[in-house]
């Protein structure tokens, strides 16, 4: 199929978007049982009979998992329900223990909220969230035996019920309108800003890459200048920042194409490609899909006490965006200067730099430019390299006492990453700690002038700025490790230009 | 030997202690009861020989250090079959669960070992708890000792015969919708149905999650009161049962008093489909209480009419889904796994050939009643007459303590009768189900033969959630003046198996 441009798509259609998004909250237990949620395990190690679904068993709320719940509704400025039930959502799959999942239908435990998010050109953007409820994750299944890897040709299947009752939190936006051509990325920096905010909230990590947050991208168009929301296509499982991006944009060239064309989009879930970022058809979604739901009679209602939901309200974290003002405020920094340490994921790096003793504009110059650079080059992320901010703090405070050049730091920042040791270690095993004995200096400001005598004719004639070319020639026979200042000011004593 | 057999759970305990007899001796006793006459009555679906030795020597080996033994130490009981017991098989009566070993203990199970109690065997019940005649087991139908070619009663008819036939002094059953009552009030053996919540369901094999409830079965009042204290209590495993004391019931069993307590007679529970011989009786049982002081009012609840039919909207609704797990993907049989079947063609077979007709019934009825559209007319609707009944308890339960009824409209009818007559069959738990539909505390104990066919009735008593200890008073006081009147049990008027 060729699809339409996206700016052709937009030219006749206004986007309406939908975002689900799965966050695995990082409980010790499961939502039901005592079982361990720890990633990794041997399979099928971490149930018991009630994970496991066994005749007989019942579940037992966790109530770290209630108040996790909690205080993501309070985040995102939610109403909290006074009583709710969990129900049960009845579907066969054998990854399911019970077939069917401990969720929450119509009595959600957070409700009504909002979330702002910032795009790229520093506008605010509001989403608004419908619910956000507890449930409970499914096991996993893997299919052995196709080329795939999923279940079509594979000649058996495994099941790994580790992941069985992990608590689950489900946020569901409503309908985003309005975001026009933008509605990528709104949706991309709403899922960005919910992961950060899970993130502050220390209930989950977060990570997109371990599933912990996981996302689902509803879309449907309808023609420009019109109310009537068309057919959505749900788009299932998009694990990344950049997938909910493409996903969205490829949705929307695809619906204006089917619809251009004069075809229906069919209500069916999609799945995501990372590797061309186009979706494929999953299952018709139509109205025979009946989940049964019903009050789960195993669990009494949840009734938060108003105090207590008070309390945890009091003590919510700072949240990214008011935190965001204030280190920008602190930083000195401009908007622009602002949203390129975001893109970068670099704000707790830089924090963090600058709490063990960094100056502002240091911390955020390292980061951004060096190690941004090396970042982008080996594609693992600037959190994960593996240099600590007290490390780069440290290089700073070498630079600052001229101890070391930019040159220098840099090699000592490779030695870090290399696995060299501490800064101190690399600046001692490399030698790098910069020359700025006088006599040395002299020597080797003596021979470049001697070198370059039509060059150092032209500085004792006036022509200062051509200086730089005998400080480059101090420095190459240095090896970078002179104070390069001191070099220049050698020189121009030397040539009675200073 | 004989003898031992015949003792109640109290007395047995008491000679135990006393070192008159020994647990072996008492539990050896019953295995041998029951490897005499099991074969007629069917009332055991495995009989755990070794566990209730071995049960049985512990606890003498307790004694002979001196330590002290709890007040049912050494007595034998008999198990339904829908807890699990950890390396015993636990089939709930259901061909989908053979072969199936659980590895762990209920709530309940643990703390009948906790207590000493010789767990002799599995009992006989209909597939899933589902039926009132035990004739839906797929393991055969357990015969009623009073006369082996009628129903003892379910679905706890394999726990009730036991009784009956002296294979144990003990039993545990489940009344979802009369399970424990009815099969009690057919056999002539006391059942009671504790207040939900009060006996912890963990590891209860679900039929219907909010009417379940563990209770004990018992040859006397006393002996149930006994086994109530063993089993009853907070379990944080189950979420719904009640974190508060168990009501004194064995004080109140003791007790022998009803004067001054207001005795309330439901007025519902009579007239059309009621056996003649059953109201003579109950309204003998009505009279004697007032006989022994208790003042009697007739009570109107006018909802319980609707009983039967919420009653079969909310139980297959939950039965619905919580029968969805038996999938022959982890545990029990698993039919047509060929390596060319599908997981889901697995699952069809499997299920095809391992529910019984009654259970595939309400399923079908439980998945139709919650579907969409359908759910505010059925399973919605149900749950508001569940609201109005338990106001009409709660409205007579400000005028009287407890209340009074027939366990059950008839005496036990012929095996196969009703066989075919699913509505027929429904209308055994007539007076049972509202209890159970209210979440509060009901016993049938005998009181007496139906002239017409000199089989046992069973009087009713209903108590507030909680108020479990008045069941036991009322219950107490009548037995004891039955007992005298007769001179002796009721049971001893059963034909010898």
């Amino acid at each position: 199929m060729n699809l339409v441009s996206y700016d052709d798509a937009l030219a006749s259609y206004d986007p309406v978007m939908g975002l689900e998004v799965h966050v695995e909250l990082g409980t010790k237990t499961k939502m039901f049982c005592g079982c361990s949620t720890e990633l990794g395990a041997e399979p099928n190690s971490q149930t018991c009979p009630t994970c496991l679904g066994l005749p007989g068993s019942l579940p037992v709320v966790n109530a770290i998992g209630v108040e996790s719940a909690v205080r993501i509704g309070l985040a995102l400025n939610c109403e909290i329900a006074e009583w709710c039930r969990f129900a049960r959502k009845n579907y066969f799959y054998p990854d399911m223990p019970k077939n069917f999942q401990t969720s929450q239908y119509d009595e959600p435990i957070a409700f009504n909220g909002y979330l702002d998010v910032q795009l790229e050109d520093g506008e605010t953007f509001r989403v608004e969230i419908e619910r956000a409820h507890m449930e409970e994750d499914t096991g996993k299944s893997s299919h052995v035996g196709g080329a795939t890897g999923r279940i079509h040709g594979a000649t058996h299947s495994l099941l790994d019920y580790n992941r069985a009752g992990i608590p689950l939190i489900e946020i569901v936006t409503k309908p985003i309108e309005g975001a026009g051509r933008r509605a990528p990325e709104v949706a991309k920096a709403y899922v960005a800003e919910l992961r950060e905010l899970i993130k502050a909230l220390g209930v989950s990590e977060a990570r997109m890459d371990k599933g912990q947050m996981r996302c689902d991208v509803n879309l449907s168009l309808r023609p420009n200048g019109t109310e009537t929301f068309g057919t959505r296509s749900e788009t299932k499982n998009v694990n990344s920042l950049r997938s909910v991006e493409r996903a969205a944009r490829f949705e929307i060239q695809r619906h204006a194409t089917v619809l251009g064309d004069g075809g229906t989009i069919v209500q069916e879930t999609r799945h995501f490609h990372e590797e061309d970022g186009s979706t494929t058809a999953g299952r018709i979604k139509d109205n025979a899909e009946d989940y049964r739901y019903f009050p789960e009679p195993d669990l009494v209602p949840i009734a938060p006490a108003r105090e207590w939901v008070e309390e945890l309200r009091a003590e919510l974290p700072e949240l990214p965006r008011v935190r965001r003002a204030r280190l920008q405020a602190e930083w000195g920094l401009s908007d622009l200067d602002m949203q390129s340490v975001l893109n970068a994921g670099a704000v707790e790096l830089i924090e963090q730099t600058i709490a063990a003793g960094a100056p502002a504009d240091q911390a955020r110059k390292w980061w951004l430019g060096e190690l941004a650079r090396r970042s982008n080059e080996t594609g693992i992320e600037l959190a994960e390299q593996p240099i600590t901010p007290a490390q780069v703090a440290r290089v700073c405070a070498l630079v600052a006492e001229g101890k070391l050049n930019d040159k220098l730091a840099r090699q000592v920042i490779e030695g870090v990453l290399a696995g060299e040791g501490e800064p101190d270690e690399v600046v001692a095993a490399r030698g790098l700690a910069v020359v700025s004995d006088d006599s040395a200096l002299g020597a080797a400001v003596d021979q470049a002038i001697a070198d370059n005598s039509a060059i150092a004719d032209k500085i004792r004639d006036g022509k200062v700025a051509a200086v730089g070319a005998l400080v480059g020639a101090v420095m190459k026979a240095t090896r970078g490790q002179a104070d390069a200042a001191k070099v220049k000011d050698l020189i121009l004593e030397k040539l009675g230009a200073a | 030997m004989t003898d031992l057999i015949k003792h109640t759970a109290a007395q047995t305990a008491a000679a135990i202690a006393a070192g008159t007899v020994s647990a072996v001796e008492v539990a050896q006793a019953h295995l041998d009861r029951i490897d005499a006459v099991d074969k007629k009555v069917n009332a055991f679906l495995h009989v755990d020989t070794e566990g209730a030795l071995a049960a049985a020597r512990a606890v003498d080996a307790k004694r002979a250090k001196g330590e002290e033994l709890g007040p049912l130490a050494g007595v034998p009981l008999a198990l339904k079959d829908v807890f699990t017991t950890k390396g015993v098989p636990t089939t709930c009566g259901s061909k989908i669960l053979e072969g199936w070993i659980p590895p762990y203990d209920a709530t309940l199970t643990t703390r009948l070992k906790d207590a000493g109690v010789v767990i002799l065997g599995k009992t006989n019940m209909d597939e899933f708890a589902m039926g009132s005649s035990t004739e839906n087991s797929a393991y055969g139908t357990t015969g009623n000792p009073w006369d082996l070619s009628r129903i003892p009663g379910g679905s706890g008819g394999g726990s009730a015969a036991a009784l009956a036939a002296y294979q144990a002094p003990l039993a545990i059953g489940t009344d979802t919708g009369g399970s424990i009552r009815q099969p009690g009030a057919v056999t002539g053996t006391v059942g009671v149905k504790p207040t939900y919540g009060s006996v912890s369901r963990y590891g209860l094999i679900a039929f219907s999650s909010s009417l379940d409830q563990g209770g004990p079965c018992a040859r006397t009042v006393l002996d149930a009161a006994l086994l109530h204290e063993a089993i009853a209590g907070h379990d944080p495993l189950d979420s719904t049962s009640i974190d508060a004391p168990v009501p004194a019931v064995v004080a109140a069993a003791k007790l022998r008093d009803v004067r001054g307590m207001r005795i309330g007679v439901v007025k519902e529970f009579a007239g059309e489909g009621y056996q003649a011989g059953v109201m003579q009786r109950f309204n003998e049982s009505v009279e004697l209480l007032r006989e022994l002081g208790a003042e009697v009012v007739e009570v109107s609840c006018p909802s319980f009419t609707l009983a039967l039919p919420a009653y079969y909207l909310i139980a297959p609704s939950e039965a619905s889904s919580n029968l969805a797990r038996f999938d022959a993907m982890r545990y029990g049989l698993r039919v047509g796994d060929d390596g060319s079947a599908s997981a889901e063609q697995v699952t069809a077979l499997t299920r095809e050939a391992g529910f019984g007709p009654e259970v595939k019934r309400r399923i079908i009825l439980g998945t139709y009643a919650l579907s969409s559209g359908y759910y505010d007319a059925y399973y919605g609707s149900a749950q508001k007459v569940r609201t109005l009944i338990s106001r009409d308890f709660d409205q007579a339960f400000a005028d009287v303590d407890v209340l009074v009824s027939p366990t059950t409209p008839t005496t036990a009818f012929p095996i196969g009768e009703r066989a075919d007559d699913p509505m027929a069959m429904y209308l055994a738990d007539l007076c049972t189900i509202p209890s159970n539909l209210a979440g509060n505390a009901a016993m049938s104990l005998p009181c007496g033969l139906a002239p017409e066919d000199n089989l046992p009735v069973g009087l009713q008593i209903i108590a507030p959630a909680m108020a479990d200890d008045r069941l036991y008073r009322v219950g107490g006081a009548v037995e004891a003046a039955l007992n005298d009147k007769w001179g002796h049990p009721l049971l001893e008027e059963a034909p010898a198996l």
